[in-house]
């Protein structure tokens, strides 16, 4: 249960605004690709057109082919709604659905969809999806709390278990610890580590040692300059991004001179 | 030891003790003027306050108290069938239960398109469109609600003849103020779910409109429905719209779709505007300001209707607000 994505040539548009320009790249599966770079360079805004989230916002569009398996999710017959299924997202922000109880939140993917579930499956995901959420023990005993009561970094737990318990084939993570504590943050990194030998996962992060620590390729966006477009610099193993990178600029952020 | 003090302040520089005085000193000091300005604001605010308080305390003690003289079963559970002169009898029975027909007809009526609009206006309209519907909500809000009212009596008059009424046509008149209403706050409410939600139920494979049902509308239910109560209360006690396309009536009639019917606020101007009773001179059972009386009651009726509901609409709040533990 997971695939490769390959981005060709992806040019990533708000209205007339070119935010990012002929990104290609390719994501292996089973493993953890790491997106950094400056502020504003884009690589949130390619997250976000790889599960055709991007699109969500007025007047936001993509040219080019993003394929999953060589099936172009951007296809005239593809549902953008069935892609979200299978690439799922987790967001900067824990976002747990604020009426709903921790085992609701949990099966928000399913129950959402009006389809139903006997109970007893119901509970076995509930579990599932906390346990591989590395939450389990600590929730089991209060599933029908609202998930709101939880601190910032159970939320975001919670919300990685919402995302799986949709069993995607690959998990996008926008930044997901930038607000959390260290501890937190640590929980995460950990559950990345676990999580990669089931999903292909795509993390954005501020964070260079983050980036370091958890993935396996890291790719460096850039822009010139503010008002041009976002681009990749460059994408490699993540040892070689950060001992030995074929590009200047590259080179420059990682060990913190700027421009 | 130096001491500096901005210019103009009116801390006097010491020139004994230690840094610790002289920290207290620009801690300790007060700007007169700033404290003179807090305290005439907060009496101004104050006065204000107690100025729009005063008006409200008072209609609510008056009609209390005129009110309670009346203020029965007999009251609640008559109607003024076969009540004529002076007679100390009769009730609202027959106008609590058109003002509740009639308004629950508006309600049926304005709420799934007030809110269908808002729905529009918020999760899907851009362009010209959302415009146009913005700017007609917002003439609609300002109609005058006799206009409604003529309004209402010129459509059924098309079809019915004229000098027709009907129950539903107050209903048609009020859900006309009343839909404006719905719109506004439903917008309001819906623009305060925060975005993150949606995009939560997005990326985890939920449709649009499962998510506007199912996140959108749920999370701000509670919202909704005050702002359903409080477009309920403003139109709950409209007289003009009703008088025209309703009329009244003395006797009970719970069928929208056939004839006159009575309602609250139709009869405390019918019971004020017959006012004082002629009563022979030593007649017993005869009272001369019944029909006052009945009016004061009536109003009252009305007030608590309008507070029972305000009172459901807390608890439908309660009980839907997210919760945080």
């Amino acid at each position: 249960m997971a695939q490769r994505i390959d981005a060709k040539d992806l040019n990533i548009y708000y209205g007339d605004f070119l935010a990012v320009a002929g990104v290609t790249m390719s994501i292996e599966p089973r493993s953890v690709t790491a997106l950094i770079g400056p502020s504003g360079c884009g690589k949130s805004t390619f997250l976000r057109s790889i599960n055709r989230m991007h699109e969500v916002i007025p007047g936001a569009r993509v040219e080019g082919t993003v394929a999953m398996d060589g099936v172009d999710l951007y296809g005239p017959d593809v549902d953008p709604v069935a892609v979200r299924r299978q690439v799922g997202m987790v967001f900067q922000r824990p976002n747990p659905f604020p009426t709903m109880s921790i085992a609701e939140n949990v099966l928000a993917g399913v129950r959402l969809n009006n389809k139903r579930l006997p109970k007893s499956e119901a509970d076995d995901l509930v579990e599932q999806a906390l346990t591989g959420a590395n939450l389990w023990k600590e929730v089991k005993d209060r599933l029908h709390r609202p998930g709101s009561g939880l601190s910032g970094g159970q939320q975001q737990r919670l919300c990685i278990a919402r995302a799986i318990a949709v069993r995607p084939q690959v998990l996008l993570m926008d930044e997901p610890c930038s607000a959390l504590d260290p501890i937190s943050t640590l929980a995460i990194e950990d559950l990345i580590a676990e999580l990669k030998s089931s999903y292909t996962i795509v993390i954005v992060t501020h964070n260079m040692q983050q980036a370091a620590r958890v993935s396996d390729r890291t790719g460096f966006f850039n822009l010139e300059a503010t008002g041009k477009p976002g681009r990749l610099i460059e994408i490699d193993d993540t040892a070689t991004i950060f001992s030995s990178p074929h590009e200047k600029e590259t080179e420059d952020y990682i060990s913190g001179r700027f421009g | 030891m130096s001491a500096t003090t901005p210019a103009g302040s009116a801390v006097p520089v010491r020139t004994v003790g230690g840094p610790e005085v002289v920290t207290r000193d620009l801690l300790a000091s007060v700007d007169r003027g700033r404290r003179r300005k807090d305290r005439l604001m907060t009496g101004l605010v104050w006065t204000a306050f107690l100025l729009a308080a005063v008006p409200l305390v008072s209609l609510l003690w008056t009609v209390v108290r005129n009110g309670a003289t009346k203020f029965n079963g007999s009251f609640l559970l008559h109607s003024m069938r076969n009540v004529s002169g002076g007679m100390d009898a009769g009730g609202a029975y027959h106008a609590i239960a058109g003002t509740v027909l009639i308004t629950l007809g508006a309600a049926v009526i304005s709420v799934p398109i007030g809110l269908l609009a808002a729905i529009y206006l918020v999760e899907y309209g851009k362009g010209h469109l959302a415009r146009a519907v913005t700017f007609f909500v917002d003439i609609m809000t300002g109609i005058p609600s006799i206009v409604a009212g003529l309004f209402a009596f010129a459509v059924f008059a098309i079809f019915f003849g004229p000098g027709v009424r009907l129950g539903v046509m107050g209903s048609v008149a009020l859900a006309l103020l009343m839909t404006p209403v719905v719109v506004r706050s439903g917008e309001e409410m819906l623009r305060l779910v925060p975005n993150e939600l949606r995009e939560a139920a997005y990326a985890l494979g939920v449709p649009k409109w499962l998510t506007i049902v199912k996140v959108v509308l749920r999370t701000s239910v509670a919202g909704l429905t005050t702002g359903v109560l409080l477009a309920i209360a403003r139109v709950i006690g409209e007289t003009a719209p009703l008088l025209i396309a309703v009329g009244t009536t003395a006797s009970i009639n719970f069928n929208l779709f056939s004839g006159r019917m009575m309602t609250l606020p139709v009869f405390i101007y019918d019971q004020y505007h017959q006012g004082p009773a002629r009563c022979a001179p030593h007649a017993t059972d005869c009272l001369v300001s019944i029909n006052l009386d009945r009016a004061w009651a009536a109003a009252l009726t009305l007030l608590l209707i309008v507070v029972i509901l305000n009172l459901v609409g807390r608890l439908v709040t309660r009980l839907f607000a997210p919760k945080m533990r």
